[in-house]
């Protein structure tokens, strides 16, 4: 089935900070004019419903979830930014909301507005860890009982489109991640590529398969033992608590825009913040991770023999070959 | 029958809400009553319709991960709460970092001013002021518009006012999609010095794990006057948008108005001068490079940061939250001596109780935050004038900063930019204006970007004083005390920003962060002030040609928007189908209403 034109229907009304908005902003690969104006073959036209870049105000921007919601509209992506707090634990009120219902003048709650769209979407995306997982928001000892969408929607749940909800996470979301998962989707809606391929954490598998460590540019000092206690230095950083060895994320190898910034690779340790278990499972972040002690322990003996022994290669190196003079020297 | 100002009453108000407010950060929500005859609004309610709960999950954790948990507040200034919870970070544990880790700091401070105040003023704001926007509202402005040549018009490249509107037209005006290219330069910027945009990886109390090289400085320094040369057609260019409304709207100045009452808690730390000890932090105070300061009916009233710091009052009135008034303090005397009252940040406890929707009770997430002026005896709802005005009204007034880019005189502030690839090197005055209103907040919004770019460029040329010298440590090692206080003051881009922590037993005991939105999104207080928003737009009077079946509420908008709102830390407008709700034969406009 092609799909000529889709809503892209985005709520940050979830516990979040509308980070993975702005992050989506600064993205290039694709860019979101590029995705807006029509710049990308093969892909269907595109009408982007964000309310912080939106034109409409009030109930104008609120009539395209309206119309969603009660079947009016065509194909839509939905795409959530922030946790999902659990509603049920009030007798009254509400944690969070999205517009206000003309009938009761009570605000509609962001659960009701998921309720109402989830099963009419053609796909829905989890933007930013909140979404994905709970993330910040979920930490223990917070009053909201928050979520992310799959705990809410159910682990199994799938579009009619059959497909399963796609989580893209990070905190907040790597700009050109998040833009080129909505790309593929976009693709996909046109028709000819493949089911979108995703791991048991709902992740897409070709940004979220390598660890932080396997495309981190500071390995080479753990692969020799070298490691700093002082921040701003060039070496390995795990003993300031680094979880790079064993988070799954791509940002060390990809830089944060455009291939500059990032964590580890520019001196800010790995907190863990596109994984499941985030923030709970790394803190306290500035301590090292327990699992590191023995891994960087075992590695020193190694690391500093074949250290010393590149050394004398490198000093070696470092000279020209003999004949390289002048005649007359 | 007259007001007390003379002006005729109204028979008839109409319900006009907007909910959601779209281009700003986060849940906002503005209901208001308008008088269509008259055209004013009559009545105003803000609300914001999120909780999340930060002061409440922090009890317990380790007050190192204090700044990677908090910069999640906000997501496009997250970094400013990161840097502003190091800050009191340093206070507490009793720790200075060394002088490059401050401009490292400064320039990625200085980059996200750059960034938001770009990507908000054009992005966002700037659709307020759009060609697409003025067609609908008013007509009339906008064929005027056609007609009047932009007097900057060969610097910036718009010839007439209505080129100008079309340049911001959304995802199609070249001047918007210019201003979202710029915003990613910036962006590229600030990650050069703290990791990653919005939540930095670099920063850490002590200093910071950025890896400082001549290359770092010069990947900066490159971008930044790329940045520069943007500038010098951005300014004018706003210069001439605003001027035109004032010319083509006789009493827009009214727009928005509100008394001057502006708050600034000082930006950039001058590394020769500050040691985050609370008993020198009336010094350190006043070396910032933005200088921190409380402007009250256009004078500077307060200047030293303990007196800031001793006067700011968390009021509750409208929000869904229960008072702490009967708990024990967390700090009674502050380190100087003095006493803590028991509503300030430090001895605040968050109980949240959420509650349906009630105007004439409570009715939003937001609490209330005054500054307690000892001198009147007023709880005063201080606003930021959406970051700018306020950082050069305090900043101008007070006359100290001089960094030879940058240099205030009293009245003033003169920002000089150097050569750059399209124009020679040129000057910005901002000068105090005479009203704190919509149209002001706008402009110090554009010269505050010339401004943080002629601070970092002061900045660059310390940092590699530095990193010459050989002095390139950026961080020093700290102990966590088993019971410590501190306390941190920065500007986040759209305004004033202190977070308070106590710790006990070396864990957070108590962690409150105060950003600018709660002060100007603030509702009602319990002694019945509305808060800037609510009493910004009440004040409006309204210039828009469309009734109340077409109404977009543009000028109220526009004021909302010249704070720029930023709510995951509150504004709610409901705009229904205009239907009339009360009929009013008594008086209601000077009676607070």
């Amino acid at each position: 089935m092609t799909i000529e034109e889709i809503d892209i229907l985005w709520i940050t009304a979830g516990l979040g900070c509308d980070g993975d908005t702005i992050s989506m902003t600064a993205a290039t690969q694709p860019s979101i004019e590029d995705i807006v104006l029509g710049i990308i073959p093969g892909i269907p036209k595109v009408r982007f419903r964000n309310p912080v870049l939106a034109f409409e105000v009030g109930d104008d921007f609120l009539k395209f979830f309206h119309d969603a919601a009660e079947g009016k509209a065509g194909d839509f992506i939905l795409v959530v930014e922030g946790s999902i707090p659990d509603e049920k634990r009030n007798a009254e009120g509400f944690w969070a909301a999205f517009g206000t219902d003309k009938e009761t003048g009570q605000p509609i709650t962001t659960c009701e507005w998921i309720d109402r769209l989830a099963p009419k979407a053609w796909a829905v995306v989890a933007a930013g860890t909140c979404a994905t997982y709970g993330g910040i928001h979920a930490m223990d000892g917070n009053p909201t009982g928050c979520m992310g969408l799959a705990d809410y929607l159910g682990w199994e749940w799938k579009s009619g489109a059959a497909i399963p909800i796609v989580n893209v996470p990070g905190c907040p979301v790597q700009p050109d991640n998040f833009m080129e998962v909505l790309l593929y989707l976009l693709r996909q809606a046109a028709g000819g590529v493949p089911m979108i391929p995703l791991d048991a954490a709902l992740r897409p598998t070709w940004l979220f398969s390598q660890t932080v460590h396997e495309g981190c540019d500071r390995g080479g000092y753990y692969e020799q033992g070298d490691f700093t206690s002082q921040h701003g230095k060039a070496q390995c950083i795990v003993k300031l608590g680094c979880w790079g060895p064993v988070v799954q994320c791509n940002v060390g190898k990809r830089g944060w825009m455009n291939g500059i910034g990032g964590c580890p690779n520019v001196g800010g340790i790995c907190i863990g913040c596109t994984m499941p278990g985030f923030p709970d499972k790394f803190m306290s972040f500035m301590d090292q991770p327990p699992g590191s002690m023995l891994s960087s322990q075992a590695i020193q003996t190694y690391g500093k023999a074949i250290r010393a022994l590149r050394g004398f290669t490198q000093a070696s190196l470092n000279k020209e070959p003999p004949w390289r003079k002048r005649a007359d020297d | 029958m007259n007001t007390p100002s003379g002006r005729p009453l109204s028979e008839k108000l109409v319900e006009m809400s907007w909910d959601p407010i779209t281009r700003v950060v986060g849940s906002l929500g503005i209901h208001t009553k308008i008088d269509f005859e008259n055209r004013r609004v009559a009545e105003c309610h803000t609300t914001s319709s999120i909780f999340r709960g930060y002061s409440v999950f922090m009890r317990g954790k380790d007050p190192r991960d204090a700044h990677l948990i908090t910069s999640r507040i906000c997501g496009i200034c997250g970094d400013n709460h990161a840097a502003c919870a190091t800050y009191a970070q340093n206070m507490a544990f009793g720790v200075t970092p060394p002088a490059l880790a401050e401009w490292i700091i400064n320039l990625g401070e200085a980059a996200e001013y750059m960034f938001d105040h770009n990507l908000f003023q054009d992005n966002l704001v700037g659709v307020d002021f759009c060609e697409q926007m003025v067609r609908a509202t008013n007509p009339s402005v906008l064929a005027k518009a056609e007609k009047t040549e932009a007097p900057h018009g060969e610097t910036h490249g718009c010839r007439t006012i209505a080129d100008i509107m079309r340049a911001l037209n959304p995802f199609t005006g070249a001047f918007y999609l210019e201003a979202l290219r710029m915003s990613r330069l910036t962006r590229e910027m600030f990650c050069l010095m703290e990791g990653r945009h919005v939540h930095p990886s670099t920063l850490y109390p002590g200093g910071v794990g950025t890896v400082p090289s001549v290359q770092l400085f010069n990947d900066y320094l490159v971008r930044l006057l790329r940045y520069i040369d943007f500038l010098k057609r951005c300014v004018p260019l706003h210069d001439d948008l605003f001027d035109f409304f004032y010319e083509a709207l006789p009493g827009y100045e009214e727009v928005g108005r509100r008394r001057v009452l502006l708050g600034c808690w000082g930006s950039f730390q001058n590394p020769e001068v500050c040691d985050y000890q609370y008993r020198t932090m009336n010094e350190w105070g006043k070396a910032m490079y933005v200088t921190p300061g409380i402007v009250i009916d256009g004078k500077l009233a307060v200047e030293d940061l303990v007196d800031i710091n001793l006067g700011i009052r968390i009021l509750l009135g409208s929000s869904f939250y229960g008072d702490w008034e009967n708990d024990a303090p967390f700090v009674t005397h502050d380190p100087l001596g003095n006493a803590v009252d028991q509503r300030h940040p430090w001895n605040q406890t968050t109980y949240p109780t959420p509650r349906k929707r009630d105007f004439s009770k409570q009715y939003t997430w937001v609490m209330s935050p005054r500054w307690f002026d000892k001198t009147s005896g007023e709880h005063l709802a201080l606003d930021t004038g959406g970051g700018p005005l306020a950082r050069f009204w305090a900043t101008a007034l007070a006359g100290r900063v001089d960094m030879g880019y940058v240099k205030a005189t009293g009245k003033s502030v003169k920002i000089h930019l150097p050569k750059t690839a399209n124009f020679d090197e040129c000057d910005f005055e901002w000068r105090i204006p005479k009203w704190s209103n919509t149209l002001e907040r706008d402009r110090a919004r554009s010269y505050f970007q010339a401004y943080a770019a002629a601070a970092a460029l002061y900045f660059i040329e310390q940092a590699f004083k530095e990193v010459h010298a050989g002095r390139t440590g950026v961080w020093n090692e700290f102990k966590v005390p088993q019971e410590a206080i501190g306390c941190g003051f920065h500007e986040a881009v759209r305004g004033l920003l202190s977070h308070h922590v106590v710790i006990r037993g070396g864990r957070i005991a108590n962690y409150h962060p105060y950003p600018p939105t709660p002060w100007n999104a603030s509702p009602r207080d319990s002694l019945g002030t509305p808060g800037p928003y609510e009493d910004a737009v009440m004040n409006t009077p309204l210039f828009e040609e469309n009734g109340p079946g077409e109404f977009k509420g543009i000028d109220i908008m526009r004021t909302v928007r010249s704070f720029d709102p930023c709510l995951p830390c509150g504004v709610h407008m409901y705009m229904g189908d205009g239907k009339v709700i009360q009929a009013r034969h008594s008086p209601m406009f000077g009676a607070g209403g």
